[in-house]
């Protein structure tokens, strides 16, 4: 899933800009945040979502 | 606007763009309403809805920026018309937060995620979109349709909040399912359209 896209970028944390006033910025709950928001780009895409995307052309 | 059919294979490419981003709209949307099922049904309406609006997309720039536009206005519509609370969904919570093992877990993420969902959605979103999703100050604002120092704002009140919460241990047990709180979000979400989606509209 990698995408060509110069403007898109990975999903790289944001916090890291944050970072420089040291740990207290990132506090443990923020790796929760992006652990939670990643474990969902990871799981298999549904089959109603393969099905859907592939009905698309049909549509016009 | 520039309302020329698309060819084919300018539709197989917006096509194969859209599929890419359809992981990161279940993230967000997932955060967001925070009901995988709920979440789903939005993603579905929102790449119906982006499919139907492709030519207003500008090839190369951010498909997955354009589509969260889309997304968070069909979350908004449907916010108003009372179908998502902020629910929270223990079992989904349960499978999707479980610590790696082995791994030190001073907070529970599903702790975090309630949390989470208790906070006003423009807040919510703006997290997020910049904490999780990893958009810069700048594509979120444009996201959201406001000012750069509107959503460095949300960012930092979220944050101090959810380090309170957490902290303290302090997570309000049913406030998304109470009716003043309820009411209190729709309110804030009259704010939040306020300055919908900006980069929707160009």
């Amino acid at each position: 899933m990698t995408s060509e896209q110069p403007s898109e970028k990975r999903p790289q944390p944001a916090v890291s800009k944050e970072a420089k006033g040291g740990a207290r910025d990132r506090p443990d709950w923020a790796n929760g945040l992006k652990r939670l928001y990643d474990s969902v780009v990871e799981e298999d895409l549904p089959d109603s979502f393969k099905d859907l995307l592939s009905q698309l052309d049909t549509k016009d | 606007m520039g309302a020329e059919k698309r060819t084919a294979s300018e539709k197989a490419d917006f096509k194969r763009e859209l599929t890419e981003v359809v992981p990161h709209l279940r993230a967000f949307a997932r955060g967001l309403c925070g009901r995988a099922d709920m979440a789903d049904d939005l993603v579905q309406e929102t790449l119906l809805k982006a499919w139907a609006a492709q030519e207003r997309f500008q090839p190369g720039t951010s498909m997955r920026a354009w589509t969260f536009v889309i997304l968070r206005n069909a979350y908004l519509t449907d916010m108003r018309r009372n179908r998502f609370r902020g629910e929270y969904d223990e079992t989904v919570a349960e499978r999707v937060l479980t610590a790696p093992a082995g791994q030190e877990e001073p907070i529970h993420l599903s702790d975090m995620h309630r949390a989470l969902l208790t906070l006003p959605p423009e807040r919510r979103e703006a997290l997020l979109l910049v904490g999780a999703g990893g958009f810069s100050y700048e594509e979120a604002a444009n996201i959201c349709g406001c000012a750069v120092g509107t959503i460095k704002s949300r960012v930092g009140r979220a944050r101090s909040a959810l380090n309170t919460m957490l902290a303290e241990g302090s997570i309000p047990k049913r406030s998304i399912d109470d009716d003043t709180a309820h009411r209190a979000i729709l309110e804030e979400l009259d704010d939040v359209a306020a300055g919908q989606g900006v980069a929707a509209r160009s």
